[in-house]
């Protein structure tokens, strides 16, 4: 990304995610968000925004095709450019590119970027129905398309490669072995669904805030082996919107703008059966022999998230990303996918997810979880309470991230959520990550806190 | 908000006084669904045969079958996979999408293939959740009545001869 202009974050806006909101269609929910950023900065009229880029994933749950475009109509955006973004589960963190993208080139000064879903339009399995249609619709999905059964493939051969091998690998007796690992993963699964949980109890947007204990976590109703309830996101009717600008204009608009210092992108197979078994891509960190004996990807970690990932630490020139993130707003659509994600990430090695998790690093610091953690916060992940605590409408889901993770390198939690409790003190960056069908694409995106005076 | 249902509607009342309608809908589509390059798989599936692919240059094998390879662009050759297999990894769902719910529980495995080099997605049967474990040795079966879909292959445990010795000597 050579000679690309500087683009920055100038105002953002998000509805309450909820199961359903019978009062508000797409258009009337993007217009709440829309008019919510645009009274943060003032100074910045209608006239101002270029062009807009509107995403929303599937056709299937809005019954209305060009529904990108009737937002843009009412919105009153029109005759200026616009167009849709769909990029399955990173459909909101692909439309913040495609923003970035718009100034980056010269294209444009200010771009809205706007996110919706409205998953309430049908009873929650047929929306699995149409979520599971994200797969090889010939291989995969009359086999019982399930996207929660897909990623519980995924974390059973995870533990087994990184658990069962590693952890209990004195057990010979292989089921026992299996099982033991597995329980082990529940449980540091449930500690990320508590970490979530709790932390949204403080951010008013959220869906499911609740007071969550490991026990309860633990009880909770089995959906795919060895996923439960409260380990996945739920579906939600919801809207998020950013207002993107150019270095040249942006201080016009606020002194207060956030900085989108990297965009990484990547991709994958769609059938989860043909990802290949070959080497990890290398963080700067990490040693070949670190990975001797592993077939990577397999369908245990996300070479999507890797390559994004290592796209945007070029681009925003991170050499670890654990000592000079802030923190981390990720994917959380099942708190196995969050764990895995740590490792795509480079927050630790390929393996070490789960003792990431045991040592406290990715909860909040002044926060109580009903339980000791040795290295508490050093690098909070989903302070904002996750996919699994605020929901997953999801053309808005990564855009969402994007406001929170604004607000937080704007230091101005407390204006927009009414508490400061989840402010993170002196947060310099961040990072955003949108994943996609599987893993088949993910956006890694990282942001600066950019203050002036 | 409050919930006033009506004839097959439901109208929701807004704290300013307001009502929001809200209908029944419905849609339904018979797709026209062509197999195309992939047919050959759902033809041998109803003869008893499972069909991987190879990659005429680079041999790399698939055990789901794709017409293309993924790694150098060449063109695959059909080629018949064993019967016989080993769970790469697996679950057992409770739930599902609409369509599946019925069917709920059931198992669902990636079979790993000797000498292939991907696996193959199907369900388990005969099998409860606390005897399924990755390398666990399954075989195929196929459906009598072939519906042309990829659920006319399905997956059972197979004997593992010393196994099957050391289980026998406990009953
Ligand atoms: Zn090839």
């Amino acid at each position: 990304m050579k000679n690309d202009r500087r683009v920055y974050i100038v105002s953002g806006g998000v509805t309450k995610f909820a199961k359903a909101h019978p009062e508000m269609d797409f258009r009337l929910m993007v217009k709440k968000a829309f008019d919510y950023a645009m009274a943060d900065v003032p100074s910045l009229s209608k006239k101002d925004i270029d062009r807009s880029r509107i995403s929303y994933f599937s056709d299937h749950f809005t019954r209305q095709l060009k529904a990108a475009s009737m937002v843009q109509d009412y919105l009153g955006l029109n005759p200026k450019d616009s167009r849709r973004i769909e990029w399955g589960g990173a459909t909101g963190g692909q439309c913040i590119q495609a923003g970035w993208e718009t100034i980056a080139s010269g294209r444009s000064d200010v771009c809205l970027v706007a996110g919706f879903e409205t998953m309430s339009r049908v009873e929650t399995w047929k929306g699995n129905e149409f979520i599971a249609l994200a797969s090889d619709t010939n291989f995969d999905y009359p086999v019982g398309g399930f996207y929660t059964g897909y990623y519980a493939l995924m974390v059973q051969r995870h533990i087994y490669e990184f658990l069962r091998k590693t952890r209990f690998y004195n057990i010979k007796d292989e089921k026992t072995a299996q099982r033991v690992a597995t329980k082990e993963a529940m449980r540091i699964m449930a500690m990320v669904s508590v970490k979530n949980h709790t932390n949204a109890l403080h951010n008013p947007y959220a869906q499911y805030p609740a007071k969550a204990t490991l026990k309860s976590s633990l009880k909770g109703e089995m959906i795919a082996y060895p996923l439960n309830r409260p380990s996945i996101c739920a579906m939600s009717d919801g809207a998020a919107v950013l207002i993107l600008a150019s270095e040249d204009v942006a201080y016009k608009y606020t002194d207060n703008p956030v900085l989108i210092k990297g965009v990484g992108c990547g991709t994958d197979t769609m059938r989860l059966a043909d990802r290949p078994r070959e080497h990890v891509p290398l963080l700067p960190w990490e040693n070949e022999k670190d990975y001797e004996n592993l077939d990577y990807p397999g369908v245990h970690s996300f070479r999507a998230g890797r390559t994004a990932a290592l796209e945007a630490y070029q681009h925003a020139g991170i050499t670890n990303p654990k000592k000079e993130l802030s923190f981390i707003e990720l994917h959380d659509a099942y708190a196995s996918s969050e764990i895995q994600t740590y490792e795509d990430l480079g927050l630790c090695r390929y393996g070490e997810g789960y003792d990431f998790v045991e040592q406290g690093h990715p909860f909040l610091k002044n926060m109580d979880y009903g339980f000791e953690l040795k290295d508490k916060g050093t690098i909070p992940v989903n302070p904002s309470g996750g996919l699994i605590a605020c929901g997953h409408p999801v053309g808005a889901t990564g855009i969402m991230q994007g406001v929170f993770a604004f607000w937080q390198l704007q230091n101005s939690i407390k204006k927009h959520f009414g508490s400061e409790k989840l402010q993170i003190k002196d947060a310099k960056r961040g990072l955003i990550h949108s994943h996609a069908g599987t893993g088949s694409s993910v956006t890694v995106s990282v942001l600066e806190a950019a203050r002036r005076g | 908000m409050k919930e006033i249902k009506r004839s097959g509607a439901a109208i929701f009342s807004s704290k300013d006084g307001g009502e929001n309608l809200v209908i029944a809908y419905p849609y339904k589509i018979d797709y026209i669904h062509s197999y195309a390059e992939d047919s050959e798989f759902f033809l041998g599936l109803a003869k008893g045969k499972l069909l991987g692919s190879a990659c005429k240059k680079c041999n790399l094998k698939y055990g789901t079958p794709r017409g293309h390879c993924m790694r150098c662009g060449e063109e695959t050759r059909w080629m018949e996979l064993p019967l016989e297999g080993r769970v790469h990894s697996w679950t057992t769902c409770y739930f599902g999408s609409e369509e599946f719910l019925k069917e709920t529980p059931f198992n669902l495995v990636l079979v790993e293939f000797q000498g292939v080099n991907t696996p193959f997605l199907s369900r388990l049967a005969n099998a409860k959740t606390q005897d399924i474990y990755i390398g666990m040795k399954v075989k195929a079966q196929f459906r009598k009545n072939p519906k042309y879909s990829v659920s006319d292959v399905y997956f059972v445990p197979a004997p593992e001869p010393g196994r099957l010795a050391h289980e026998q000597r406990r009953r």
